[in-house]
């Protein structure tokens, strides 16, 4: 127990370090000279009109939704991939109901166009 | 004590290999464009990476004074953190390994979604709007081709029957899992350069929408850091790619031709031939950087959900059921 795990936690102890050990080198030895325009968000040169924190496309929201539904498909998966020979047919037949199920529900997504990010406006190419 | 030996190298490995990828990047784009590359500092250029590094922490270090300082200053520690924490299941030969855990995939890929927090909170907390874009575009694709590697991943467990990453490496002897699951490994390698945010999938840092994208608020070593944090995760990516489809660190077939070799020779073989394919891999990823153009968005998310991810399921529905179908016949 100690022997598999002792390794990753000195593996996350050294990673740490190294990115602070970066970051405080930095601080140490560059110059720090702040005044108000270089403090200023970068707006291609212009004053920033208001916060950034404005309200973004819903999309995001829904691919994150999206997400968590098939992450958990990916994850339950796991499990049966390990012992999937040896437990029957029963057990086959009903994973493969499960993955048809969400898959089923993946193509509704599709064609409800919930994912679809961008226009709508089909532009026509220049070749064709 | 094997695995201490392997955890001092891997990371020194790492940390140096991210420095050479800048290094090969720019020279190879150089070949790619017909022109020079760096070519100044040190015999062929070989010292520039070193040089940016001390350029990039002897440079001020400014934090926006609208964004979230703390956000700001933590966000670059975290892709740089994953990156190297990946190396502990990675195995660079037989019996060359960090850790032995017996859910490394599993680890690998809780390690791996990690990443995305780094570039969101990196977006959030500048509060710029170039920023916040870039942070919301890297989330939106990060975890949408997370599905589809999971996918991938899990086809190949199929042949290991287990979740731990050396069973994976052990079982591609005889025939690589590009072999039997082509795929499987199509899909993954398309999916890694949509983690690790190469061109094609550089919508993150789209320099003529968004400026840096996620980074366009960071200075100095900060700034640094998610640029060491991209090469890392490049040479990492190809470690997986290599792990996962390309064998491993088994020769083509070894199971059928290779004898029985000595346990330092074996050793010095093993290293060489995983150390070989993933540079093949490294210079890949940059090949295709300098060579394909930027996707939209649009197109990066169609790709992801409406191809990439339902050809992965039934991929892998196939895969199962064949297996299945052969060890226990149609019974």
């Amino acid at each position: 127990m100690l022997e598999t795990y002792l390794p990753v936690v000195l593996l996350a102890a050294i990673s740490l370090t190294i990115a602070l050990i970066f970051m405080t080198l930095s601080r140490v030895m560059g110059p720090y000279r702040p005044n108000k325009v270089k403090l200023t968000p970068y707006e291609s040169g212009m004053d920033p009109i208001g916060e950034a924190k404005e309200r973004y496309s819903i999309s995001y929201y829904l691919v994150a939704m999206e997400f968590i539904v098939f992450d958990l498909e990916v994850m339950f998966l796991y499990p049966w991939v390990v012992r999937y020979l040896d437990l029957g047919f029963a057990t086959f037949a009903a994973v493969i109901v499960f993955i048809t199920v969400l898959f089923l529900g993946l193509l509704y997504t599709l064609k409800k166009g919930t994912l679809d990010f961008g226009s709508q406006t089909k532009v026509k190419p220049l070749w064709d | 004590m094997m695995s201490y030996i392997v955890l001092g190298v891997s990371v020194a490995l790492l940390v140096s290999s991210a420095a050479i990828a800048v290094y090969a990047e720019r020279r190879i784009a150089g070949a790619i464009q017909n022109r020079y590359g760096p070519n100044r500092v040190g015999p062929l250029g070989l010292f520039q990476p070193v040089a940016d590094v001390i350029k990039l922490i002897l440079k001020e270090d400014v934090t926006p004074s609208a964004g979230y300082r703390f956000l700001h200053t933590i966000a670059p520690i975290i892709p740089v953190a994953t990156a190297i924490m990946t190396v502990a299941v990675i195995p660079f030969g037989d019996g060359l390994y960090v850790s032995d855990m017996n859910a490394s995939v599993l680890y690998l890929l809780a390690i791996a979604s990690l990443g995305v927090y780094g570039i969101t909170i990196a977006g959030w907390a500048s509060n710029s709007k170039y920023s916040l874009l870039g942070g919301l575009r890297a989330s939106a694709q990060m975890i949408s081709y997370e599905l589809p590697l999971g996918m991938a991943v899990a086809s190949c467990l199929l042949f290991a029957g287990s979740l731990n990453i050396l069973d994976v490496a052990a079982s591609q002897e005889t025939w690589w899992n590009i072999i039997r699951n082509p795929l499987g490994g199509i899909i993954f390698i398309i999916s890694a350069f949509a983690e690790s945010k190469r061109t094609p999938f550089d919508l993150v840092e789209a320099e003529q929408e968004l400026v840096g994208g996620f980074h366009t608020e960071y200075s100095s070593m900060k700034f640094g850091m998610f640029f060491l944090a991209e090469y890392m995760h490049v040479v990492i990516n190809s470690m997986l790619i290599t792990t996962f489809f390309f064998g491993s660190y088994h020769l083509p077939f070894a199971g059928a031709w290779l004898p029985e070799l000595s346990e330092p020779l074996k050793m010095a073989l093993d290293v060489s031939v995983f150390l070989a394919k993933t540079s093949f891999f490294v210079f890949f990823f940059i090949w295709v950087r300098w060579t394909i153009g930027r996707f939209t968005f649009k197109q990066v998310m169609d790709l992801g959900w409406s191809k990439l991810l339902p050809l992965s399921i039934i991929n892998f529905v196939v895969i199962a059921s064949v297996l299945y179908f052969l060890h226990n016949g149609l019974s």
